[in-house]
């Protein structure tokens, strides 16, 4: 679905139920402690669910300069995390020069991997440069049972990422005494939304044991109305229920710390956007402040107001929702 | 007016059954919040609890609230489906338990 039917879908809820309307002001960043950067919408695995809707057919990668302008703004600003996702990251071809020169700036490196492509001889060389430079790794494991993770990212995907789990394990990841990082990402296999985060992660570590692999924690994400999640919805006649779902349980508290208030997001093209999913709806920053990384400028953006929707309710819903899992614990 | 007496819609107007009586719709939802948070059991085995009673009790806002809350929690239907057996067979049992009245009665008066 194109980028402004999937507005023209979103804007049909009722008027009254508008999160504009909802949240009874303008909402603002507070600061830009996070710059995540969506290096590419290529990706091995075709995920039903995902809003970037990724694949191998896609050709968007972060360009080698943007990269470059991108370091130089982690090396000049208090900018505390680099948070890589996309697509698959490592398929973008600039990927290992870019982390082997930002992990020298003693920030915190995310990348948020899908795993199964640390099987492909390929790429199976990240596992050692993961490891040797420190850089943690966000992974998503939608759920702990095989049936429903193949479901929704194809098949064979939870035993290839178990697989994964075991030697990243083995490298020092998510082991006592070790600060190499390992994270899940758990997000619901329907149209449902999450429960509590510490429930889950309890259960993921029990059952995840059973399988001999161990993670540090458990991101709880809720899933976006944006890209394929949205046809999904559509499709399976869910969307009113879901939209309702996340309208009715809209929490004003999480409101407070939603991640575009700390975060910058970064398009493939050197697009500056206030979330990953705003940059899946074509929906850049905006109310004058900079559009792009080669015109950032930290005092206007870190104080910019920020472009809402209605999707922006999968984020305050509940415990609320972001890149690093449920706001309220 | 709505042609029906359950709407689906309704559950959403549950917080508001404090309404006529606040203070005891309060204290209702006191008692409720602390009774199916996590406590010895964790929430994920409440919520099935909670589900299979809802089967039992017939109450369809409770069966979705509690199905949703059962996947949110990563249960599968598989499990809600053994929960809801629980309360099936209680449900038998506790009439076939019944059934003793009818047999003392029945040994007392035939010959």
């Amino acid at each position: 679905m194109d980028v402004s039917k999937q507005l023209e879908v979103l804007s049909a809820i009722p008027k009254e139920n508008y999160f504009s309307c909802k949240i009874e002001q303008k909402l603002h960043a507070q600061s830009i402690d996070i710059l995540q950067l969506n290096v590419g919408k290529k990706c091995n695995l075709s995920c039903k669910h995902c809003h970037v809707e990724a694949g191998p057919h896609r050709k968007e990668l972060m360009a080698r300069e943007v990269l470059e302008k991108c370091l130089q703004i982690v090396t000049e600003n208090s900018i505390g995390t680099i948070d890589i996702t996309g697509g698959a990251p490592e398929m973008n071809p600039h990927l290992e020069w870019f982390l082997s020169q930002v992990t020298s700036l003693n920030k915190r490196v995310i990348v948020r991997s899908n795993l199964v492509i640390l099987n492909d001889p390929d790429y199976r060389h990240f596992l050692d440069l993961y490891a040797e430079k420190g850089v943690e790794i966000v992974a998503s494991l939608p759920d702990y049972h095989s049936d429903r993770v193949d479901r929704q990212r194809g098949p064979n995907v939870f035993s290839q990422v178990v697989a994964m789990m075991q030697k990243l394990n083995a490298k020092g990841y998510a082991q006592e005494q070790s600060k190499l990082q390992l994270n899940l990402v758990h997000n619901p296999v329907g149209t449902y939304v999450p429960g509590c985060q510490q429930s889950l992660e309890f259960e993921y570590k029990r059952r995840l044991a059973e399988h001999g692999v161990v993670f540090n924690q458990l991101f709880s994400i809720t899933n976006c109305p944006v890209g394929r999640f949205l046809d999904y919805l559509i499709r399976s006649e869910n969307f009113d229920d879901y939209m309702a779902t996340l309208v009715d349980t809209y929490n004003p508290n999480a409101l407070q710390s939603v991640m575009c208030r700390s975060t910058l997001s970064v398009g493939w093209d050197g697009v500056l956007f206030d979330c990953d999913f705003n940059q899946m709806l074509d929906m850049p920053v905006n109310h004058g402040a900079p559009t792009h990384i080669f015109d950032f400028d930290m005092d206007e953006l870190k104080k910019r107001e920020i472009v809402l929707h209605n999707h922006c309710y999968c984020c305050t819903a509940g415990a609320g929702s972001s890149c690093q899992g449920t706001l309220e614990h | 007016m709505s042609n029906q007496y359950y709407d689906p819609k309704d559950l959403a107007d549950f917080p508001k059954i404090t309404d006529y009586a606040t203070e005891t719709g309060d204290k209702f939802f006191e008692y409720y919040g602390k009774a199916t948070a996590a406590g010895a059991l964790s929430e994920r085995e409440k919520s099935l609890i909670a589900l299979a009673v809802s089967t039992v009790r017939h109450c369809p806002y409770c069966i979705d609230a509690y199905t949703n809350k059962c996947l949110s929690l990563g249960v599968t239907g598989d499990e809600m489906m053994e929960a809801i057996h629980v309360g099936a067979t209680m449900a038998a049992g506790d009439i076939l338990a019944h059934a003793t009245q009818m047999r003392k009665i029945v040994k007392k008066k035939e010959m």
